[in-house]
């Protein structure tokens, strides 16, 4: 081979990632990724690289256009501070399954452990919150590198990767080759379902005459949409949803009967201590769905479908374990099950949502006090956007509530940071998400709070034109831990009240049209002027300062005693 | 949770990965499980490694950490077994002033009961290996402490099972030799 053939470890980075499909990558360039940027700057025309304005936010927009688009969103940063910036992002991707791929430059190998200038060990710091991470060298590793850092990201149950690749290693000179990833002998991506489990899992379907289903983000990932309809449709089975796997059914579903867990809806919680069969879809069983093990679903036999092994009898112990993708083994079970209908068992859930929506809802969404309720907010972007909007959401109260009241007809339409519970997530998730499907409307709804984590971005989202819809709640409070110092700490509000800045001159410093809205009479108007423009546009509205987010779990307490007041 | 603590053999199967063992080790951090030995060494099949790590915890709480371990992508298969389901030892190495050996009649009796080996001797100290349970070189210990022990050693567990563990067909390797 001659030398004009070879190319830099750089140009292989690129030429991987185009052999992988991406067009888009968001990053912060910096010392040791400097010979990978100087290529990215050959390749423009192929590959868009979007300048956030911290790490983190370039995570954040990753995981935003991976969770609407199910691709791998790709990051890049330098060594040092660029790649310990990235963790909080590549943590939350890891507890929330998104596939994400992480590449940091790295020192020179020959300066390795010698804390050399922004030397940070990230192999190190990453391992706990990756899927793999792995460090290259030489350049000739690079294609095999990055084809099995694609591959293990979005194969099985996805998750986050990080490849760290020293500065010479991408100034080295290699030939190169790609051929994608299609196996590792170590790795099983999809374990194989068994067919007696299956069978069983069928039986006691068919058994059943209180069951109940809890699904999450597994129907999601696993692209089965249609085959869990066609399951509960044709078991009649009444179907909650974690906060991950809202959206996965329509919110008008008949079959929909809420969202589980610590504000989710009464009857679901209660009834899961009253089902005789529980059956979860591609959840985990997170302690913020299931309160007090000691007294979670202890009547029901249960079954767990979920694609990794190591979910099953985590925390809650089940009758039938059934491994594999959703995606198949719900059609599987459909040749199973007989055809259904559960009226009596779904009443049930309705008369409780009659007592929850006298006692909590109908105040919320129709406010008779003066002050602004959230929930109104959600209602009328509801309105607006017809239920066809992809709703993006930071972390507290803001979230909690426009889980329990936004309208999703299609799914991957929900985005939040659920198992993390990263605060500023919101904003440069809602830049991915709108860059990944952009032919959508995208409304971020963050609270006062969270949006100062990162309100940098509104830097990105206006250097990149984005007509992200932003709506900042404002409450002057960080909402959910003033909740919790009235309920359970006796008023001690400890460093929760906000002074806050002029968000619309922030926003409008960043060129992006701005409203304030603090009078229930110009809120509609608002959201309809903000949902017609096309361009990005922030509406902060002022919302009731102490008010409290209900139905609610306490901590250590039962799914079945969740407080409506 | 009246489950009582058992002393389990962790076997993990592995790629040759350099950061594996900050990864598995993790995984007993993250779960405050202190590790009570470990150790690492090639496998019966080529550039295959085993890590045999022993820890003191409940069944149900193995059962969890072997499939967290097993999820690392590098991670071929990982096994847990209780101490009657496997063979294992320790090795123990004990550095003497050779003077006692000399002077004191009883170390020499010391040596030949337990069944230990003088691996080297000088003018200065002389070295016993001794390989065993963990009682045997523990018993050694408390012999030969008296009369100054200058370093003592002992290696983490190693194992075998007496179940097979088939790493091949896991691998898909031909084993029919």
């Amino acid at each position: 081979m001659s030398e004009i053939t070879k190319i830099s470890g750089a140009e292989a980075v690129i030429k991987s990632l185009l052999k992988e499909g991406v067009d888009l990558i968001y990053g912060y360039p910096g010392g040791a990724i400097m010979p990978i940027y100087d290529e990215l700057h050959k390749y423009e025309d192929k590959l868009n690289h979007v300048l956030t304005r911290h790490e983190q936010g370039a995570t954040h927009a990753a995981q935003g256009f991976a969770r609407v688009t199910g691709k791998v969103g790709v990051v890049m940063a330098t060594s040092g501070p660029g790649a310990t910036n990235l963790v909080t992002g590549i943590a939350d991707a890891q507890i929330d399954s998104t596939p994400m791929v992480c590449i940091t430059g790295q020192v020179a190998s020959h300066l390795l452990g010698s804390d050399a200038f922004q030397e940070t060990d990230i192999i190190g710091i990453s391992s706990p919150v990756t899927k793999w991470n792995c460090q290259v060298t030489k350049a000739s590793e690079i294609p095999e590198v990055l084809a099995k850092a694609f591959y293990i990201a979005k194969s099985g149950r996805p998750g986050p990767v990080l490849i760290d690749i020293t500065k010479d290693a991408q100034f080295e000179l290699m030939e190169f080759s790609y051929s994608k990833c299609k196996r590792i002998r170590s790795y099983t991506p999809v374990p194989n379902y068994s067919i007696k489990q299956l069978k069983k899992a069928a039986e006691l379907i068919n058994n059943a005459k209180k069951p109940l289903i809890v699904f999450g983000q597994g129907v999601i990932l696993g692209n089965a949409e249609t085959e869990f309809k066609n399951f509960i449709e044709k078991t009649g089975i009444p179907s909650a949803w974690t906060i991950l796997g809202l959206s996965a059914l329509p919110s008008d579903h008949p079959l929909n009967v809420g969202m589980v867990g610590m504000h989710g809806n009464y009857g679901p919680n209660v009834l899961t201590n009253q089902c005789d069969l529980l059956i979860a879809v591609g959840m985990r069983f997170d302690d913020r769905v299931t309160g007090n093990l000691d007294t979670y679903a202890k009547q029901a036999k249960i079954i767990h479908f979920d694609i990794d092994p190591a979910e099953i009898n985590k925390t809650v112990e089940v009758d039938v374990p059934v491994l594999g993708t959703v995606k198949e083994t719900l059609p599987e079970i459909l040749k199973l099950v007989n055809k259904n209908n559960h009226q009596n068992w779904l009443g049930k859930f309705h008369s409780l949502y009659e007592k929850e929506y006298s006692k909590v809802i109908k105040e919320e969404l129709h406010p008779t006090k003066e002050g602004l309720s959230m929930a109104e907010v959600v209602k009328e972007i509801n309105i607006a956007s017809k239920g066809n909007a992809i709703i993006i959401t930071d972390v507290g109260q803001h979230q909690m509530v426009a889980c329990r009241y936004a309208k999703f007809n299609e799914s991957k339409s929900n985005v939040t940071s659920g198992g993390l519970g990263t605060m500023g997530f919101a904003l440069p998730a809602a830049l991915g998400a709108k860059m990944g499907a952009p032919e959508r409307e995208v409304v971020a709804i963050i609270g006062d709070g969270g949006f100062q984590m990162t309100i940098q971005e509104l830097g990105t989202i206006f250097q990149t034109g984005s007509a992200v819809k932003i709506v900042v709640l404002n409450n002057n409070y960080l909402g959910m831990v003033r909740q919790w110092q009235e309920m359970f700490f006796e008023k001690r509000y400890a460093s929760t009240e906000l002074v806050n800045p002029d968000f619309v001159t922030i926003a409008k410093g960043y060129y992006i049209e701005a409203k304030k809205v603090s009078k229930r009479e110009e809120l509609k108007s608002s959201i309809e002027l903000m949902m017609n423009s096309k361009k990005p546009f922030f509406l902060e509205v002022s919302v009731e300062k102490e008010h409290n987010v209900f139905p609610m779990i306490p901590t250590g307490a039962s799914v079945s005693d969740i407080r409506l007041d | 949770m009246s489950e009582l603590n058992n002393t389990y053999t962790i076997s993990v199967y592995t790629e040759n990965n350099l950061g594996l063992l900050n990864r598995i080790s993790a995984i007993f951090l993250k779960r405050h499980i202190s590790i009570e030995s470990l150790t690492t060494s090639q496998s019966e099949i080529e550039n295959i490694f085993r890590f045999i790590i022993v820890v003191s915890i409940t069944k149900s709480r193995v059962e969890r950490v072997i499939k967290q371990i097993e999820k690392q992508i590098e991670v071929i298969a990982a096994f847990y077994h209780s101490n009657e389901e496997t063979i294992f030892l320790e090795t123990a190495l004990y550095k003497v002033k050779s003077k006692s050996l000399f002077n004191e009649k009883t170390i020499q009796k010391i040596i030949k009961n337990s069944q230990a080996n003088i691996v080297t001797v000088s003018p200065e100290y002389f070295v016993i290996e001794k390989t065993g349970w963990r009682k045997d070189t523990e018993k050694l210990y408390d012999e030969l402490e008296p009369y100054g022990l200058l370093q003592f050693v002992r290696s983490g567990r190693i194992s075998v099972s007496k179940e097979p563990m088939n790493i091949s067909n896991i691998l898909g390797l031909n084993t029919d030799k």
